[in-house]
């Protein structure tokens, strides 16, 4: 081992440490990012019905992205690329801020999954190609929603999915994630620009300027009863799937 | 060794069927006992004999334990329930095309069916005897450091390690719990008229007397087993009685019904209690069978329950990993603890009312007993809801209980 190694190691042992608290609060099911937790399984649900239609994968297949790669892109701690990963993707978890690349490292690895995060933007990654390229609630912050779907395109492989999810431009979304959810703390203040959401016509336009196809569009809903869950309704926030 | 997706702590007849059921779905499970496979298997290690109710059978039958237990369980037909020898009953029978209410097995049977499937399983790790000396848990993962040094990692951890689960009691999880202050002797007898097929509960002051039918043997003869309950301070005396006189104590209340009768078990007794967990989850953490809940023998539900236990646990586990999420996550030992709390409870309650009801001596309670069981025979929803009860059917069934993989 050469002396700059050395010296990385021990800044990635005092590191370790912090991130491992900060992983503790993403991680934890009733600390702050309860509500990501809750939004998981209609996430994971909605992709699952999707690589099933598309790919013909059988319902009863317990890691059925097996042999395919997954790129995350705005991954956070990994609360969707270590799913991905079970699934059996080669997950690549991309994200801005490289305190969440690294929360999302040290959780990944104590819970034995080889999962390949990096910190960056959209850009790092141009040049690769992944059969499955999601991008969940990212778009309503980044500075150019058409170019950031045209460099999401670009990661398509043939046969390729893109599945992306972001809140609706209605009266209802800003009431709820900006009025209830940032108001009463459930989402910590200045998560949202209201004026920055996208509209899925907008998005539709986008994803058909960078040259897919636009194949579903799914609402994602919310009630006290029932929780998040899939819906019909677009209102609030939705799904939206593309093929090249 | 390579990390476990579940590791059950306690091989008996939850635990090991709980790992089957997993390993059928591509789910990786340690199953981890002290006991010694062979001397468990032995014979006279547990002479008793469980009533499965047809749903848990179906589950039994769906994961692949079913092929082993050929020809070895007696169709239950119907249940009788009488109020000491009183001619009034109350019978259970379910109509022609709804098939037996339940089959009734040697415990021996069932474990060796079920320790042929194990040893068979793919990704079901048996580690039996190995004994548990350090449990960890943590939002992390879990750990169990075994007495070798050994140790197995893995997401979720399963407490089945019976009525005295020490992992349930690390959790701090409270117990509802009383004694019944009542003890079962439990037998296998052979007897001179053959049964019918027909399960007795016969309810004195006492206790409880229970005939339950199981297959003839090899010779051909009729042969039963006997849960009788009896007062815990006349148990030393009733167990310290010779075969002799105990034969003919039996035959005495059973009203000679079988006709003569021999015992062909060593027997055993074990003291009734109930108990009921206050919760079934914690970090990690879920319990299935007797560590989650326990009751009175009397109906049978016993092992049932915590077959429901293992059927509405695979189908959260399942599910949940189908979508990639981690087994140990704590949305779904949510939904397993929302799907079982109810149903076991009510099981339990209802089985503690009836021997309750039959436990109060006296001419008034006993008219009570007798209009409940009149009303209760000719009231077709009430009994209609017995029998769902005793087939192992209220509630939301889980789909290994409908004999469909998930
Ligand atoms: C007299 C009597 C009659 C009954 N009759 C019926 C009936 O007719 N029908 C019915 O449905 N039910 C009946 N039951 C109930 C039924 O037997 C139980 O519900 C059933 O055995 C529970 O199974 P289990 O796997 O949860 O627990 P157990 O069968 O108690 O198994 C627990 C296992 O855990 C292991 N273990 C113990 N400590 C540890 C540890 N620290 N770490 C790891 N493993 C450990 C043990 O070796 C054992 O293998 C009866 C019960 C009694 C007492």
């Amino acid at each position: 081992m050469n002396a700059s190694a050395q010296q990385h190691g021990s800044v990635v042992a005092e590191e370790a440490a912090h991130f491992g608290k900060l992983a503790a609060e993403w991680w934890d099911p009733k600390g702050s990012s309860a509500m990501l937790h809750k939004l998981n399984p209609p996430r994971l649900r909605h992709i699952r019905a999707t690589i099933e239609a598309q790919w013909g994968i059988a319902p009863e297949e317990l890691r059925p992205l097996t042999g395919r790669r997954a790129a995350d892109v705005g991954c956070g701690a990994g609360l969707l690329a270590e799913p991905l990963a079970r699934m059996g993707a080669a997950v690549t978890g991309i994200d801005a801020a490289p305190e969440n690349v690294a929360v999302a490292r040290h959780h990944a690895e104590k819970q034995g999954l080889a999962i390949d995060y990096r910190a960056g933007g959209v850009e790092a990654l141009a040049g690769e190609s992944f059969d499955l390229v999601t991008s969940m609630e990212v778009i309503e912050h980044v500075a150019d929603p058409a170019a950031f779907v045209a460099r999401l395109a670009a990661l398509l492989a043939p046969n390729g999915i893109m599945i992306l999810s972001t809140p609706n431009r209605t009266p209802l979304s800003k009431l709820a994630m900006i009025t209830v959810a940032e108001g009463l703390g459930m989402v910590p203040k200045g998560t949202h620009d209201w004026r920055k959401f996208v509209t899925p016509e907008e998005l539709t336009g986008h994803v058909e300027a960078a040259g897919l196809r636009v194949i579903d569009r799914k609402g994602l809903g919310f009630s006290p009863a029932a929780g998040f869950h899939l819906s019909d309704n677009l209102t609030l926030d939705y799904f939206l799937t593309a093929i090249r | 060794m390579e990390r476990q997706d579940v590791i059950i702590l306690g091989g008996g007849l939850v635990g090991l069927t709980l790992g089957i059921a997993l390993a059928r779905h591509g789910i990786r499970a340690a199953v981890i006992d002290p006991a010694d496979p062979d001397k468990v298997l032995a014979s006279g290690f547990d002479g008793r004999a469980s009533a499965v109710a047809s749903a848990p059978w179906r589950m039994l039958d769906a994961i692949g334990v079913g092929a082993h237990l050929q020809g070895r369980g007696c169709p239950i037909d119907a249940i009788r329930v009488q109020d000491g020898l009183s001619p009034e009953s109350l019978i259970f029978e379910p109509s022609a095309d709804d098939g037996a209410l339940g089959h009734m097995f040697e415990n021996r049977d069932l474990r060796i069916a079920l320790d042929t499937t194990a040893r068979a399983a793919d990704g079901l790790t048996l580690l039996r005897p190995a004994r548990p000396v350090d449990v960890h848990r943590d939002l992390d993962g879990v750990r169990v450091t075994l007495a070798d040094g050994r140790e197995v990692e893995g997401s979720l951890l399963i407490g089945a390690e019976g009525r005295q689960s020490p992992t349930r009691e690390a959790a701090g999880i409270t117990c509802a719990r009383w004694s019944y202050d009542h003890v079962a002797m439990i037998a296998s007898i052979a007897h001179e008229k053959p049964h019918g097929n027909v399960a007795y509960e016969i309810f004195y002051t006492t206790g409880p007397f229970a005939i339950l039918p199981l297959v003839d043997d090899a010779e051909g003869r009729h042969r039963s087993a006997l849960v009788w309950t009896v007062d815990k301070k006349h148990a030393p005396a009733m167990l310290g009685l010779p075969d002799r006189a105990y034969q003919a104590e039996a035959e005495k209340r059973m009203g000679g019904m079988l006709g003569k009768v021999s015992l062909i078990s060593p027997r055993s007794s074990y003291p009734l209690g109930f108990h009921h967990a206050a919760r079934i989850t914690d970090t990690r953490l879920a319990l299935v069978g007797d560590a989650a809940h326990g009751i009175h023998p009397i109906a049978g539900q016993g092992v049932n329950l915590g077959y429901r236990d293992v059927a509405a646990l695979t189908e959260v586990l399942v599910e949940g990993m189908r979508l990639g999420l981690d087994p140990g996550d704590a949305q779904l030992l949510a939904r397993y603890q929302r799907w079982r709390s109810l149903d076991s409870f009510m099981v339990a309650a209802s089985t503690d009312g009836l021997t309750r009801l039959f436990g109060i001596p006296g001419r008034t309670a006993r008219t009570v007993r007798r209009i409940g069981l009149g009303a209760v025979q000719r009231l077709g929803p009430l009994k209609g809801r017995f029998m769902a009860e005793a087939r192992g059917e209220t509630g939301k069934l889980p789909r290994l209980l409908q004999g469909m993989a998930i």
